[in-house]
């Protein structure tokens, strides 16, 4: 029994932790909810007459920033255009996958679709998440942008999903092309083992072995690999040309960059190209000069020279703070919102109906803060510039300075 | 030859670094009896305030003894607070408690200060490599192996040379009996504790240029912690020592030689030990 009471003190403070900590998170929920909608108290013509968005996207977790990201970049275009379309509000309804939960996803997804009502299902940073979502879409006919999530089979899923980010083969097969102009022969692969290196390392040495080039070793590293000392130190013993690396975006890059840099990685010849997630905005800072000099290959750069960026960069400021640099995830919710917008208009007055505004996605074009970018009529996929970058430091801060470009990029891997 | 002369190197260095973040989780699990999930959490903290005071201009190893300072400060008021009624609670309650507060951890450093990865800066005289033998040695890493064998030194004779540590361990052998002898028991098992989380916060500051920082920090390098712990036999430090170069070097080899299968050896070796030594390499058998 005294053992009984003991343990209920300790819930106590348990759920005292809990209640303060979850406290905090609501609160910073319903402000999110009302924000865009200017709350919930609006005049009931304007309510039924309202555009419903679901944002399906991790919030806590080990994902939590991505959320933050694409969060930050539907708000930033809400805020920007008055938080309403052709003078319809919009009311966004976020929902937090907690990460990497198939099943949680498609629990808020249906939550959305059938009690909320939503005219959009929007978001989705991972892949599962977005592979689980979109039976749904089908069944409901509910149009599905997909703000983040690069595989490139996900829009073969549901004829209802458009993705307005990229497809990880689109944004890989230019860097093979570049290496190759630039006189690189052979390369060391070294990808994170799971299905995005997977699809990164074969489509690089489908398009560089293509055009003559080598990769003379391809090594798979584990997703959470804490130390890559020893794997640097292969890349060194077979001396290749170039190291085309891929890790997801993350603690996993400033790991494999720091090692490089320990190792003396570039002293020895050893070029690094690598596609834009290993140095990534928002985790370009902590890499310090450890990064410099490597070329990568993206569809978005915080340092894109353009008035649609720097807007952009501006409006996003305003909505989440200065304190994160927003990156390519923040720009795929921007634009995301952006197509909703434009598809709202095209289809005029009145209820949205799902293939109606299917249709109007495809062939859709938008001038991005990334550049101009086109949905496939075919594939429901995005067509954008890739660019190839070079990361510079200006100032106290690191970017990726854009040097060349490959426009209208399609997804070579459908 | 300079390759396996490199991997050996690199293989003590990768050791070293578990050592660090997991020495302060032997002394309260080892020492204390406590299963104290939470461990992560503090090093996470040590991590953030050494960040924090980075931003604002101090130097990166005078932000070293402030984060042992300040988490053993934090880990003494936590023991005071909860930590005391879990001594003679069943694990079960323990595991509960403290991965609870390692997610309330988690959650409040998300809150505070982002989900984003944090920027260290690490001195110039620590960066880069030297040259040893032929062979590059990066140089932080020579510094934490240095680190290591200093610190081992210190913890082993402060626990077997000094009369503190003669008290920790009859506390903990049996609190009654050193109670009657006048041992004050609640002051040292505070202090043990506080001294405990002070290391778990040091080696936070110090991982955090190899492993990164960000909030799931406390949750992510948890499995490695336990698997040192266990392996090394909870509550000696030697064995903490020892666990973490053999499974250090151990998978640094694996992933350069067979890298194919590299990211199972540490898990295969810690298998075999356990088989061979279930209570640890340095553990004591009850």
């Amino acid at each position: 029994m005294i053992a009984k009471f003991g343990s209920s003190w300790l819930s106590v403070w348990l759920l005292l932790l809990g209640a303060v900590l979850s406290s905090c998170r609501s609160s910073d929920a319903g402000k999110t909810e009302a924000e865009p909608a200017s709350g919930p108290s609006s005049a009931p013509a304007a309510t039924s007459d309202a555009i419903k968005v679901g944002l399906i996207v991790p919030f806590s977790g080990p994902f939590a920033s991505l959320g933050a990201q694409i969060e930050g970049g539907v708000k930033a275009y809400l805020d920007t255009h008055g938080g309403a379309i052709d003078g319809r509000k919009v009311e966004l309804l976020v929902r937090d996958t907690t990460g990497l939960a198939p099943d949680v996803a498609k629990r808020l997804a249906q939550g959305l679709i059938v009690r909320d009502q939503v005219d959009f299902i929007a978001g989705f940073a991972l892949t599962p998440n977005a592979m689980a979502v979109a039976p749904l879409a089908t069944e409901a006919k509910k149009p599905m942008v997909i703000m983040n999530a690069a595989t490139s089979s996900i829009t073969t899923k549901s004829p209802y999903v458009v993705r307005v980010s990229l497809t990880l083969p689109q944004v890989t097969a230019p860097l093979a092309t570049w290496a190759l102009k630039n006189g690189i022969r052979n390369v060391y692969s070294l990808v994170s083992d799971y299905a995005p290196g997977a699809d990164a390392e074969a489509q690089f040495k489908k398009t560089f072995e293509a055009g003559g080039g080598k990769v003379v070793a391809a090594d798979k590293v584990p997703v959470n690999n804490p130390d890559f000392a020893p794997f640097i130190q292969r890349i060194k013993d077979a001396k290749p040309e170039a190291v085309f690396v891929f890790v997801p975006a993350g603690t996993q890059g400033i790991a494999f960059m720091k090692a490089a840099r320990e190792r003396g990685l570039t002293e020895a010849g050893i070029r690094i190209i690598a596609t834009g997630d290993l140095t990534e905005d928002q985790q370009i800072d902590p890499m310090g000069d450890s990064a410099l000099g490597v070329v990568t290959t993206h569809h978005y750069s915080a340092a894109h020279a353009s008035p649609e960026n720097e807007a952009f960069k501006a409006a996003f400021a305003k909505v989440a703070g200065t304190q994160l640099r927003p990156n390519f995830m923040a720009v795929g919710g921007y634009d995301g919102m952006a197509a909703i917008a434009a598809v709202v208009h095209r289809l005029g007055p009145g209820k949205i109906d799902g293939d109606k505004a299917i249709e109007a996605f495809k062939g859709l074009e938008l001038s991005s803060p990334r550049g101009p970018i086109r949905i496939d009529p075919e594939t429901r996929d995005v067509i954008q510039t890739v660019y190839v970058r070079k990361v510079e430091k200006r100032g106290d801060n690191y970017y990726n300075v854009e040097f060349e470009e490959y426009p209208a990029q399609k997804d070579p891997g459908k | 030859m300079a390759s396996f002369f490199g991997i050996v190197f690199d293989g003590v260095a990768y050791g070293s670094l578990l050592f660090l973040i997991s020495i302060g989780l032997s002394v309260t699990m080892g020492l204390m009896n406590i299963v104290n999930l939470a461990h992560g959490a503090f090093a996470m903290f040590g991590g953030y305030l050494s960040v924090w005071l980075g931003a604002r201009g101090v130097p990166f190893l005078a932000t070293l003894p402030v984060c042992f300072v300040a988490l053993g400060l934090a880990g003494a008021a936590c023991e005071r607070l909860f930590y005391q009624r879990l001594r003679r609670r069943s694990q079960l309650d323990q595991v509960l408690f403290t991965i609870g507060f390692t997610f309330a951890a988690v959650a409040a450093a998300t809150f505070v200060w982002g989900p984003a990865e944090q920027r260290v800066d690490l001195p110039a005289a620590l960066r880069g490599q030297v040259q040893l033998f032929g062979v590059g040695l990066g140089a932080y890493r020579l510094f934490l192996i240095a680190l290591v064998a200093v610190l081992s030194a210190g913890l082993v004779a402060l626990v077997e040379k000094t009369t503190f540590g003669a008290r920790v361990r009859a506390a903990v052998d049996d609190e009654h009996v050193s109670a009657g002898l006048g041992i004050p028991v609640e002051r040292v098992f505070c202090l043990t504790f506080a001294f405990g989380s002070g290391l778990a916060g040091l080696g936070g500051a110090l991982c955090i240029d190899v492993l990164g920082l960000e909030p799931t920090f406390a949750l992510k390098y948890l499995v490695y912690f336990l698997l040192v712990v266990s392996v090394g036999g909870a509550g000696s430090l030697a064995g903490t020592a020892v666990a973490s170069i053999v499974l250090g070097l151990f998978d640094v080899a694996g992933k350069y030689y067979v890298p194919e299968v590299g990211a199972f050896i540490i898990y295969g070796l810690m298998i075999v030990l356990l088989l061979v030594f279930p209570a640890g390499l340095y553990g004591r058998r009850t």
